[in-house]
C-alpha cells in the first residue's frame, strides 16, 4: 500500500527522521512505538503527506507520490490526533466537516454521518457543542470525522492517551472491531504496549528517528534485537 | 441633576420632533462611522490573520507598529490625513478634505491598527495541531482559513466592536479634516463640541443621548452576535 525509501526529515541541521526501508501492506494494522521524541509523530506527518519530507520517495500502491502533495493525495488518508481538537461547532457538523470540504451533496453528507455516529455509539451527542463533551465522547467524535471520510489508511496518532482505562479499553474495543470491519488500512502510534498488542497486527519500534526492528506484534515482543531488547523489556516487566 | 434631566427630555423632544439637522447629523454619523468599521474589517481581519499565522522576517516589526497605532492619538491621525489632502498635498486633487470622505479615512486611520492587532492576535492563539488536522480534514487553503476564521470569530467580533468604540467616540481627527461643516461634515461628536462651546448644554447633553443611544444599540447587536448561545 505505502512503500518508503531512505524517507528522511529534518528540522535545519537535525535529523528527526532517518528511515532507510519501510512498508504497509493493504488491510494492515502497524503499530509503530517508541519512547517520546522517537519521530513518531514527525513520521506520521510525512506519511499523510502533511510535511514534505527533506529526501526520500514515498509509494502509494506503486505512484510516487513524495513531491504530489496535493489536496487530491492528501484527501485518500485520515488522521486523529492525541488531542480530540473538535471546531466550535456540534458533533454532527464536526463529523461533517470533512465530507463538507469535499463538497459532497448534502443529503449523502446526512446520511454518513448519521451512519458513523451511529457506529461510534455517539448519535445522541449529535446536536451537543463539542465543547461539552467529555474527554471520551470527544475522541469518539475525533475518530467518527476520521471513519466517515472512509479513507484508504487511517492514521491514529496516540488517541488513547489522554483517557482513563475503562474509556480506553472501551474504545480500543469498538475502533478495533470498526477497522476489521471495513478492512482500513491503519497506522497506530502509541508508547502503550498493552494498546499496541490489542490493536497492532504487526508492530514497529521507532528509536532515534529510525525504525529498529518491524514484524508481527508478538514476534517483536518475544524476540527483540539487540537495539529494542532495552526499552521492549522494561514495557514487558511493567505489563506482567 | 436638572441639567442631566433638561438635556434628555431636550433629546427625546428633538427626537420626536423629527428635527431634519439632527437626523442629517445622526444618519451622517452612522454612515461615516460604519463605512470606517467595514473597511477597516475589510483590510484589517485579512491582514491580521497573515500576520497572525505566517513567520516572516520583520514580522515582530510590523506588529509593533500595528501595536503603536492602536494608541495613535486622533488628532495626529486628523493631521496626517489633512497634510495628504491639503491642496498641495499628496492626495491634494481629490479635493477630499472637509468632505465626508476624509473623515472615514481618519476613522479608518485610528481604528484599523485596532482591528489588525486583535484579529491578528486571535490567530496566533490557535493550536498549530488544529492547523495541521483541518488541514488533515482535506481543507484547501482558501476553506483552511475559512475553519480558522470561524474557530476565533468572538475574537475578531470583540476586534469590531473596539474598532467601532474607537469610530464612534471619535472627535479630533473628524474635526481637523471635516471642519464640523452644517449639512457637509457635521457629526454628533463634533456638534457637541461645537454646542459646548456655546454653552448649549441642553443640546450637547441631548445629543450625547442621542450619541449613546446609537453607540449602545450598534454595540449591544454585536455583542449579540458575539455571545449567541451554544447548543447543548
Amino acid at each position: 500500500m505505502i512503500t518508503a525509501k531512505n524517507l528522511e526529515v529534518r528540522a535545519g541541521k537535525k535529523v528527526l527522521l532517518s528511515i532507510p526501508h519501510f512498508e504497509l501492506q493493504e488491510g494492515e494494522v502497524l503499530g509503530i512505538m517508541g519512547p517520546n521524541g522517537a519521530g513518531k509523530s514527525t513520521f506520521i506527518k510525512a506519511l499523510a503527506l502533511l510535511e514534505k519530507p527533506s529526501q526520500g520517495t514515498i509509494f502509494l500502491k506503486g505512484k510516487d507520490i513524495t513531491n504530489d502533495l496535493t489536496l487530491d493525495m492528501r484527501r485518500r488518508f485520515a488522521v486523529a490526533m492525541q488531542q480530540p481538537l473538535l471546531l466550535d461547532t456540534t458533533v454532527f457538523q464536526n463529523v461533517a466537516v470533512g465530507l463538507k470540504l469535499r463538497k459532497l451533496p448534502r443529503q449523502e453528507v446526512k446520511q454518513k454521518v448519521a451512519y458513523w455516529l451511529e457506529k461510534f455509539q455517539i448519535s445522541s451527542l449529535a446536536k451537543k457543542h463539542g465543547a461539552n463533551l467529555s474527554g471520551g465522547e470527544a475522541q469518539r467524535v475525533n475518530l467518527a470525522r476520521a471513519m466517515v471520510l472512509e479513507p484508504e489508511v487511517l492514521f491514529l496518532d496516540e488517541p488513547f492517551s489522554a483517557l482513563d482505562f475503562p474509556t480506553k479499553v472501551q474504545l480500543l474495543k469498538d475502533i478495533k472491531s470498526i477497522i476489521q470491519q471495513t478492512n482500513t488500512t491503519t497506522v497506530f502510534v502509541s508508547h502503550d504496549l498493552m494498546e499496541l498488542k490489542f490493536l497492532a497486527d504487526t508492530l514497529a519500534i521507532l528509536m532515534d528517528g529510525d525504525l529498529k526492528q518491524t514484524g508481527p506484534t508478538e514476534e517483536v515482543l518475544a524476540s527483540p534485537n539487540s537495539s529494542t531488547s532495552g526499552f521492549i523489556n522494561d514495557w514487558q516487566s511493567l505489563l506482567n | 441633576m436638572e441639567l442631566l434631566l433638561e438635556g434628555l427630555k431636550k433629546a427625546i423632544e428633538m427626537i420626536l420632533s423629527g428635527d431634519p439637522e439632527i437626523l442629517e447629523i445622526t444618519l451622517l454619523t452612522l454612515k461615516v462611522s460604519i463605512t470606517a468599521v467595514l473597511i477597516s474589517t475589510l483590510i484589517g481581519i485579512p491582514v491580521g490573520m497573515f500576520l497572525g499565522l505566517a513567520r516572516f522576517p520583520g514580522r515582530k516589526f510590523i506588529l509593533a507598529i500595528i501595536n503603536i497605532g492602536m494608541g495613535l492619538p486622533p488628532v495626529v491621525a486628523g493631521l496626517w490625513i489633512t497634510l495628504f489632502l491639503w491642496r498641495s498635498g499628496p492626495l491634494g486633487d481629490l479635493a477630499w478634505l472637509y468632505t465626508p470622505t476624509a473623515i472615514i479615512m481618519a476613522q479608518i486611520l485610528v481604528s484599523l491598527p485596532i482591528v489588525t492587532a486583535l484579529t491578528s492576535t486571535a490567530f496566533q492563539q490557535i493550536n498549530p495541531k488544529l492547523i495541521l488536522q483541518v488541514k488533515a480534514l482535506g481543507a484547501t487553503k482558501l476553506q483552511l482559513y475559512w475553519i480558522l476564521t470561524k474557530e476565533v470569530k468572538l475574537a475578531i467580533l470583540a476586534a469590531i466592536i473596539a474598532g467601532f468604540g474607537r469610530v464612534i467616540a471619535e472627535v479630533g481627527a473628524a474635526m481637523m479634516v471635516g471642519g464640523n461643516i452644517s449639512g457637509e461634515t457635521r457629526i454628533l461628536t463634533t456638534s457637541i463640541v461645537m454646542e459646548v462651546s456655546k454653552g448649549n448644554f441642553d443640546i450637547a447633553l441631548a445629543l450625547s443621548f442621542i450619541l449613546m443611544t446609537l453607540a449602545f444599540i450598534i454595540t449591544f447587536s454585536l455583542t449579540y452576535l458575539q455571545q449567541r448561545k451554544r447548543s447543548l
